[in-house]
């Protein structure tokens, strides 16, 4: 009982700011003169409103719930694994690659794309390791330095070696074969394989973390990693091989953006999915049981917010918006919180 | 023109760091500031420069009083410190640091400070090229650049916190000759240190802090001895212990160096039998902290070390942790346990045994089972950084084997009560029935004095003396402290 009163106090402000976002949610709204109650209806049920858009909402939810999961392996270590979004287009990449070259039946080429966005995205994600744990380079910098070298790798790979026969269209590559493409559930949109994929990489980071010495070991190191060191913990090792884990999920959250949702490799192939992980991490407090309904949330607005666009002839940049707006509430309220006690433990000391 | 201090009182939570502090320093004078570790100098320095607010008390400079809030007020009236580390910004230029601190409006006055700077340099006789980088200057040259800026800003005031611990021999020479020119140019110089010999070379009078207070104010010169008792109060008795059953050799360090940031060790030789209990006595930064981190494996050390007949010197520290050579660091939090790890999880993590899953029902009961054992005030479910320092040495206890080949310690009872000090080596030498074997560094001397089996005393690097722990006195320890040899 103690325990639950305790841990609801030491959630309250991080409650408290849902409604201060949805306030200033509905300031935009009035200042983008749309009616609030019509917007959010509309959202509902641009995003839940049939199976079809249920089903959409899901096919934006996986490699969201992907990217979240690669961000809390890396965050539990202590790493601000920025570079998740390179790590992503990476394995797309990789991914591609696979789609194009290998003919096989289905089960062989998807396993085999997936396999190598694993390889793609860890890959990428163990170079910045390499670059952090043995040359020094903050994981920020490192991060961002190797996703812009992603980026410029898939346009030219769009523009160059793998473009349509022809003619060079930022729209993409010529489709994959039929066998590359992951399948759907009759006439949906969506793909069982993918939202499987999600569910997976959630429930095992979750277990990962909560219930193997691996797990303990990684948190040790992220939370001190001297005393870590000290305990006996090869810190340095560990540090690898969140990077690894990190990127060989990353990636297959690129192989899931590839084979499921634009079956070509195009050039925003990612389009900002491990920045939006980072949001719903930070809201999630780095927990993967939180990160998973937030992502949800996220993906609601985000394929939504289409839906305002058609309607209300809102753009749908404004469900980022109120993203943006609900995370720097939710950060605002934990600074808050900790000026707060700090104060009080400076009261308390005079 | 005289500082004067009155009924300084600064307390931090329940530790009282300056009791109702008080002195004078006339202009023109070199007065010494002399104390062990903890004594309180630190914090009447960091009062004295607007770091710190004190509780209670005043500060005079001429019959005024000043309130000081900031460092930047302390400067304005006159009161300059030199930190132990020189405050100055690496990738600057000197006459960029020069201009750094100083008070005025956006634009940068840079031929001023260029002349400026020549200026007092030429009188001082520093040689700094007024464009070279801060980061290669040496110690010594970055201390005269700290200097001549101080005097710039105008202030009549120097304190001097520690200032040798970094610097050469020749450096040092040039900077007591510089101190000497300030005191006779009528400015005040506060000099703080632990060393004897340099209060007793440079300054015409000395304040001796102990434990916060005013231990007793001198004109020098007086014996050394006399400032040791000051220094470490009345002569603690000595020990009367049964001598020791020693075991066979267990730890041998032949010729060893290492060094780690500013501190060093250099050509250390010492052999440690099973059950012997080492103490290493030394002011902050004489080199045991690199000498205990060498034997862990922390930091890397030339020379050999052999553990019970095998050589190590090549092993890392992970490999002599298994070997049995734990490390029990005086950071508590952040280098001994995980912040924000519960007790159950770190008896989870230490576990000798234990597959890929956590077995957390047995981890927790385990934990239960430790607290009880080791008497900690605490639950399972207890973050380290939630616990007194007392039971945060006891859960570093509990979570060691309870057999380890050596352990080497950092002030082991530093912020514990007597009980629990009391507590912590009573079950601490239980274990040496067993064999193990202790390496320990310690500031406080009667802790060294009462389970030190031999004191070896570090000076700069050096072990400068060996004494037998339960036959010593303060103050042959004291002198060998301060650098006296006996």
């Amino acid at each position: 009982m103690n325990r639950a009163l305790e841990a609801l106090r030491a959630a309250t402000p991080r409650l408290l700011a849902v409604p201060v976002a949805l306030a200033v949610g509905l300031v935009l709204l009035w200042v983008a003169d749309a009616p609030p109650l019509e917007t959010v209806r509309h959202l509902l049920q641009g995003s839940l409103g049939g199976q079809q858009r249920i089903g959409d909402t899901l096919m934006v939810w996986a490699p969201l719930a992907l990217a979240c999961a690669a961000l809390i392996l890396t965050f539990t270590a202590g790493l601000w694994n920025i570079g998740v979004e390179g790590q992503i287009i990476a394995g797309a990449i990789a991914a591609s690659w696979v789609a194009r070259e290998l003919s096989a039946p289905p089960a062989v080429v998807l396993s085999a794309m997936l396999a190598a966005g694993a390889l793609g995205g860890g890959a990428w994600a163990g170079l910045l390791g390499v670059l952090n744990v043995r040359g020094g380079v903050h994981e920020i910098f490192g991060g961002l330095g190797l996703t812009f070298v992603a980026t410029g790798a898939v346009i030219y790979l769009v523009l160059g070696p793998w473009k349509r026969p022809g003619i060079a269209s930022t729209s993409g590559t010529e489709p994959f074969d039929a066998a590359a493409w992951f399948p759907t559930l009759g006439a949906l949109r969506v793909s069982p394989l993918a939202v499987g994929l999600g569910v997976l990489a959630v429930v095992a980071v979750y277990l990962v973390l909560r219930g193997t010495r691996f797990g303990l070991r990684l948190r040790a190191t992220g939370q001190g990693r001297a005393a870590a060191a000290r305990l006996g913990i090869p810190t340095d090792r560990y540090l690898m091989y969140a990077f690894l884990l990190s990127g060989a999920i990353a990636g297959v959250a690129g192989a899931v953006l590839v084979g499921a949702q634009h079956h070509k490799l195009v050039p925003s192939v990612s389009g900002g999915y491990g920045f939006l992980g980072i949001l719903v991490v930070l809201l999630a407090g780095f927990r993967m049981a939180w990160a998973a309904p937030i992502a949800l949330f996220f993906a609601m607005i985000a394929s939504g917010g289409v839906q305002l666009q058609l309607r209300l002839d809102l753009h749908s940049s404004l469900g980022g918006v109120f993203q943006g707006v609900l995370v720097l509430s939710v950060l605002l309220a934990g600074g808050w919180q900790a000026l707060r006690a700090r104060r009080r433990e400076a009261a308390a000391r005079a | 023109m005289a500082l004067e201090l009155r009924g300084i009182r600064k307390r931090f939570g329940s530790v009282v760091a300056n009791d109702g502090i008080s002195l004078r320093i006339e202009a023109g004078e070199i007065h010494g500031l002399l104390g062990e570790n903890g004594a309180g100098k630190s914090t009447l320095v960091k009062i004295l420069s607007g770091f710190l607010t004190a509780d209670e008390g005043e500060v005079e400079l001429r019959g005024q009083r000043l309130d000081l809030r900031s460092p930047r007020e302390a400067i304005a009236a006159g009161i300059g410190i030199l930190h132990q580390e020189p405050l100055v910004f690496l990738p600057f230029t000197a006459v960029d640091n020069f201009i750094a601190g100083a008070p005025g409006g956006l634009r940068l006055r840079r031929a001023e400070a260029r002349a400026a700077l020549l200026r007092v340099c030429a009188e001082f006789g520093f040689e700094i090229d007024p464009d070279a980088v801060a980061s290669t200057l040496t110690i010594g040259e970055r201390q005269q650049l700290e200097i001549a800026r101080l005097i710039w800003l105008g202030a009549r005031i120097l304190i001097f916190d520690e200032p040798t611990t970094a610097i050469s021999e020749a450096q040092r020479q040039r900077l007591f000759a510089t101190l000497r020119r300030l005191a006779a140019d009528g400015m005040s110089v506060i000099f703080v240190s632990h060393k004897l010999e340099e209060v007793a070379d440079l300054c015409e009078r000395v304040t001796v802090l102990q434990h916060g207070h005013v231990a007793g104010e001198r004109t020098l010169p007086v014996p050394a001895e006399e400032l040791v008792t000051l220094m470490f109060g009345r002569a603690v008795e000595a020990g009367t212990r049964p001598e020791p059953v020693l075991g066979a050799p267990r730890l041998r360090l032949d010729g060893v160096s290492a060094r780690e940031t500013s501190a060093s060790i250099n050509d250390v030789t010492l052999a440690v039998a099973r059950g012997e209990v080492i103490g290493i006595a030394g002011l902050e930064g004489a080199g045991q902290r690199v000498l205990l981190r060498a034997i862990a494996g922390q930091v890397p050390a030339a020379g050999r070390i052999t553990l019970d007949g095998t050589d190590v010197t090549g092993a890392d520290y992970r490999a002599r942790l298994a070997a049995g050579v734990h490390y029990m660091p005086a950071d508590r939090i952040g280098e001994g346990l995980v912040p924000g790890l519960t007790i159950t999880e770190h008896v989870a993590l230490t576990a000798e045994h234990g597959g890929a899953t956590i077995d957390w029902a047995e981890a927790e009961r385990e934990a239960a089972r430790r607290i009880e054992q080791y008497a900690i005030r605490g639950r399972p479910d207890s973050v380290p950084e939630s616990l007194s320092g007392g039971n945060q040495q006891r859960l570093l206890l509990a979570l060691m084997p309870p057999v380890p080949s050596v352990v080497l310690m950092e002030h082991p009872t530093r912020g514990l009560d007597v009980e629990s000090a009391a507590w912590v080596w009573k079950q601490l030498l239980e274990r040496r029935q067993h064999g193990t074997s202790y390496v320990f560094a310690s500031s406080d001397l009667e802790e060294l004095m009462t389970y030190s089996d031999r004191i070896l005393v570090c000076f700069a690097g050096r072990i400068i003396g060996e004494v037998p722990g339960a036959r010593t006195s303060v103050q042959e320890l004291g002198l060998l402290i301060g650098g006296v040899a006996a």
